[in-house]
């Protein structure tokens, strides 16, 4: 075994390699792989923020699809009132006008009754009196026995 | 090809150092410290290469496995050492990437390996670190950064009142035993890294060598030797990473004790 000389070169090329690692070796290295760490935590960093947006997105949609569907309900509903409305209204007026047609229907009705009545009224009288002359045999005079007549027609 | 005397003579033969000789004293394992600069020099030009074409953007297939080895590493010092400094991971880097391309030299057949280095020397041993001097020269740097850590972090005089008056108290009595205390501390951090490393690291190397010698018995010794081989390799897989994981770890370690306060 022979320590000494060999032992002095190998510390000088020791010392050497550590110089040229910690000058030449090192410092690149360590910054491109900080630079990419930095990357990536930035990276990771938008992908959470993105994350975040998207969630954020998706609650405001449902939000709004709510809305819509509400809103949607609401005018259903309106909706199905008015046309009930309308029916209802359309129902009453066409009652309305059945029933002003029916009143108007009996209301012709009795008049003509009447007027049949009058007609009727007024040939039995002229019967009744016909009818009289030919049992006196003689003429009637309509004018004498109008008094009489009237009251005769009254009584039908 | 070589041949050897007996069994030993084959070990020794495959762990010895190609030395050359500087002034009296000093000898220069020149096997160790080619392997070491070449292998580092790759593995930190590697590194070079794709720091400079980084890109945050996607990256591609080299980049991202680079990547990932950094990234493990630096999450670990993250894990350990909450100072200031820009050093440690870079250190640690350093330390991790380094050792583990000496420590997978090993998984490298030893005997093939060695009729190629046959051919232009008569040693060499092609794992930096089975040489005690790779390994000590990286933990008494690391003890160095230590004291360095120390002291930027507490001042020279703090430091100093760190060595006499912890860990047991600032009375004067105390004092010896203190320092005493921190010097053995000092001593045995880079002992244990350094032996840790060499120690699996060389006898994981003489497992390979005592498996190979079992390819002279014959065919059925080859066929034995091959599978035995082949089993350790895969676990030193593990044994390879696991020593330069826990060689970058308690360096870190250590660095991070360096600054806590007592």
């Amino acid at each position: 075994m022979n320590i000494g000389g060999t032992l002095v070169v190998q510390a000088i090329g020791f010392a050497i390699f550590i110089w040229f690692t910690w000058k030449f070796v090192w410092p690149p290295i360590d910054l491109a792989i900080e630079t990419r760490r930095k990357k990536i935590a930035e990276g990771l960093a938008e992908a959470e923020k993105g994350k975040a947006a998207l969630a954020d997105g998706e609650r405001q949609k449902s939000l709004i699809l709510k809305e819509a569907r509400d809103q949607a309900g609401e005018f259903k509903a309106l909706n199905e009132k008015q046309a009930q409305s309308l029916i209802d209204e359309a129902k009453a007026q066409a009652k309305l006008e059945a029933d002003r047609i029916i009143a108007a229907a009996q209301a012709s009705a009795a008049t003509e009754l009447q007027k049949a009545r009058e007609q009727l009224r007024e040939q039995v009288a002229v019967l009744a009196v016909a009818g009289a002359e030919k049992i006196l045999k003689r003429e009637v005079d309509a004018k004498a026995h109008a008094d009489m007549l009237n009251q005769l027609k009254a009584q039908l | 090809m070589a041949s050897y005397k007996d069994p030993t003579d084959y070990i020794t033969h495959h762990l010895t150092n190609l030395q050359v000789k500087v002034s009296d004293g000093w000898m220069i394992n020149v096997d160790t410290i080619v392997n070491s600069f070449l292998l580092g020099c790759l593995t930190f030009g590697i590194l070079w290469l794709v720091a400079r074409r980084m890109t945050s953007g996607v990256p591609g297939r080299l980049q991202a496995a680079i990547e990932l080895l950094i990234e493990f590493i630096n999450g670990q010092v993250k894990e350990v050492y909450h100072g200031k400094s820009t050093l440690v991971t870079p250190i640690a880097i350093t330390v991790f990437m380094w050792v583990l391309v000496m420590n997978s030299v090993k998984l490298i057949p030893i005997e093939p390996l060695a009729w190629v280095t046959h051919l232009f020397a008569p040693y060499w041993r092609p794992v930096p670190t089975t040489d005690l001097n790779t390994t000590a020269a990286l933990s008494l740097s690391v003890i160095m950064l230590v004291v360095v850590f120390s002291i930027r972090a507490k001042g020279i005089g703090g430091y100093i009142h760190e060595l006499f008056c912890t860990p047991f108290g600032a009375n004067p009595l105390l004092w010896p035993f203190n320092f005493a205390f921190q010097l053995i501390e000092l001593i045995s951090k880079p002992l244990s890294l350094a032996l840790r490393l060499y120690g699996n690291m060389f006898a994981g190397e003489v497992i390979f060598l005592l498996i190979g010698m079992l390819g002279a018995v014959g065919v059925g010794g080859v066929l034995v030797a091959g599978l035995l081989h082949a089993g350790w390799a895969i676990f030193h897989i593990l044994v390879v990473a696991l020593q330069a994981f826990i060689f970058m770890m308690l360096t870190v370690v250590y660095l991070s004790m360096a600054e806590e306060h007592h």
